[in-house]
């Protein structure tokens, strides 16, 4: 059996263009720190500029003892060229197992690299050990309802781990990484696509949908009216999503959709405002820690998988609720 | 224009959905359906074929044998061919697996007649694993164009345009044809099939297909080319200690008090 703990983990670095790290990076460091075994954990950072220097210092605490500038000839935000540049830093690094962060982009870069290098690999994940001499991942199906644990049975494992997944530690005794430029020369394939244009989203303030601790949803219940919503998620620090109902009817972007198409959440606390909790809305957030539902209509579906429930209105509700917890925050 | 379109017959998303003690999904029959995403799929492909006013879609399906049941939904939807490639060696596939054996199907049908564009759903409803477009444009060696809320195919200049909204950015993407694309619930509003077209579908053709008929390994697909397997699968617990209240004017506060209590602020 070989011995996984003896190979370098690659871990791919997500950050903002302005190079601040996306804060699901810091869990898969975290669990890469904990399954290298001494034997390095290796990012690969993909931007056009430099890694600043405080991110290096936190990456270092993190136990990250290598980064390596990716400089393709190609346009890195493409899944084409990311795999590629990534499939030549296996082959760099000797590393056994690449960790990313569940995004749709690092899957797409994550199915092609499996192809491209013969790894198994395994999305979603919300755990990772080593037993046997194999890399055994944990992840819910079918809405949550169901856990599963399913082994990489292939010599490298490519695994897209969720956000909220790890609990962030700095690593025993912290690092400097050796930065190290690393060119990618990308085949004529990958450059067939074109990126015509990419925008990247203005951050609400709030933290990211897709990675926060706590998130408020609002649903049609809302009548288009997401106040109460936004007042309450402030107060707890936390993200504000929505039922695909709320983002068709317009009353906020289509980003702020979670569910089985939208966004696929996994918070510690869930509330959900109006929203009556339909099969595929429960499917991108019934992995939730704890749910709250705050709805009219006793017969909502949501009720059934809510831990605390209130059937009543939401625009009394959650006012009241924001009050009483600013209450008690004065208090101590 | 020649569009293939890859669909899945997936457990329905309203029912009982579980696993067996092998990891796999428990696919009893009765309550198989398409996969809601691929109907955007299937539409996309009919629209495009209208607006060019000339060209043909075919559905594609990998599975055992209820899967035709999703073949034949697109084939009542309006397209105009269906394939289905059924082979006990194709059970317990990974997705990767299973684009392999979809890459050999269309690269079967291509050197028939070439195929200018695979369209996919953006994800099957039962693993949602998101892995098989951009798996299965890499193993045709086809440039992709994932997660298309709008899709534009500009016949003349043989290109293809997407595009899509991610986590943090929404990008436009191109590429030359034959690519492969994936669409998501957002590109349109699938049509329902109507009288007619169930009639019709009746008399398409549903061409069967094996792993033999493809050249492809049985080694390589199937449980025996799976490079992942699921060693344990249980139904999640359910949830203990729930409260719920009527609220009598105080529900907010109590509220509060829980998430204080259960150190959830």
């Amino acid at each position: 059996m070989t011995d996984l703990t003896a190979a370098p983990v690659l871990v791919l670095l997500d950050h903002t263009p302005d190079g601040t790290l996306r804060s699901p990076v810091r869990e898969i460091v975290t669990l890469a720190a904990g399954l290298s075994g001494g034997a390095g954990v290796h990012g690969a950072w993909a931007g056009a500029g430099e890694p600043p220097a405080e991110v290096l210092v936190e990456l270092g605490t993190l136990g990250v003892t290598h980064v390596h500038r990716l400089v393709a000839d190609a346009d890195l935000h493409l899944s084409a060229v990311l795999a590629e540049a990534l499939g030549s830093l296996v082959d760099a690094t000797g590393a056994r197992l690449v960790l990313l962060v569940s995004s749709f982009e690092n899957k797409e870069a994550a199915a092609r690299l499996a192809v491209a290098t013969g790894a198994g690999v395994v999305t979603d994940a919300d755990g990772l050990v080593v037993e046997d001499g194999r890399y055994v991942a944990s992840k819910t199906v079918f809405a949550g309802t169901w856990s599963t644990r399913c082994a990489v049975t292939a010599p490298l494992a490519v695994v897209a781990v969720k956000a909220n997944s790890v609990t962030v530690e700095a690593a025993a005794a912290p690092v400097a990484p050796a930065v190290v430029e690393h060119p990618v020369a990308v085949s004529a394939g990958a450059r067939r696509v074109t990126l015509v244009e990419r925008t990247e989203r203005p951050s609400s303030g709030r933290p990211d949908l897709g990675s926060a601790h706590v998130v408020v949803v609002g649903g049609r219940g809302t009548e288009g009216d997401f106040s109460a919503v936004e007042e309450l998620a402030d107060v707890l620090g936390g993200a504000v999503g929505a039922t695909r109902v709320a983002t068709d009817e317009g009353w906020i972007g289509h980003d702020a959709q979670i569910g089985q198409t939208g966004v696929t959440v996994s918070p510690r606390l869930y509330i959900g405002a109006g929203v009556s909790g339909a099969v595929h809305h429960r499917g991108g957030m019934q992995a939730s820690g704890t749910i709250v539902a705050v709805n009219s209509d006793a017969d909502a579906p949501i009720f059934e998988i809510a831990d605390f429930g209130v059937v009543g209105d939401l625009f009394t509700v959650l006012p009241q609720a924001a009050a009483e917890l600013r209450r008690l925050k004065s208090e101590g | 224009m020649r569009i293939v379109v890859c669909v899945k017959h997936v457990p329905d998303i309203q029912s009982e959905r579980a696993l067996g003690p092998d990891g796999r999904a428990v696919r009893d029959g009765g309550d198989g359906t398409l996969n809601e995403l691929d109907e955007n799929a299937v539409e996309a492909a009919l629209a495009l074929v209208e607006g060019a006013g000339d060209g043909s879609v075919t559905v594609l399906t990998v599975g055992p044998d209820d899967a035709v049941d999703a073949v034949r939904k697109g084939l009542q939807m309006g397209a105009d061919e269906a394939v289905h490639v059924v082979d006990d060696a194709i059970a317990g596939s990974d997705a990767l697996g299973t684009a392999r054996v979809l890459a050999a199907a269309v690269r079967h049908l291509d050197a028939q007649t070439p195929v200018d564009l695979v369209v996919t759903g953006m994800a099957g409803l039962d693993g949602l694993t998101s892995l098989l477009p951009t798996a299965l444009a890499q193993l045709l060696d086809l440039p992709a164009l994932p997660l298309g809320a709008e899709l534009t195919v500009d016949v003349a200049a043989r290109t293809v345009r997407v595009r899509r909204n991610l986590d943090h950015a929404t990008e436009v993407l191109e590429a030359p044809l034959p690519a492969v694309v994936s669409v998501t619930d957002q590109a349109n509003e699938p049509r329902y099939p109507n009288f007619k077209g169930i009639m019709a579908a009746r008399k398409k053709p549903v061409t069967t297909l094996a792993l033999a008929d493809l050249g492809v390994d049985p080694t390589e697909v199937g449980a025996a080319g799976a490079r992942t397997q699921v060693v344990a699968a249980a139904a999640r617990p359910a949830r203990e200690d729930r409260v719920l209240v009527n609220d009598d004017g105080t529900a907010g506060v109590r509220l509060a008090q829980y998430l204080v209590e259960h150190k959830l602020v």
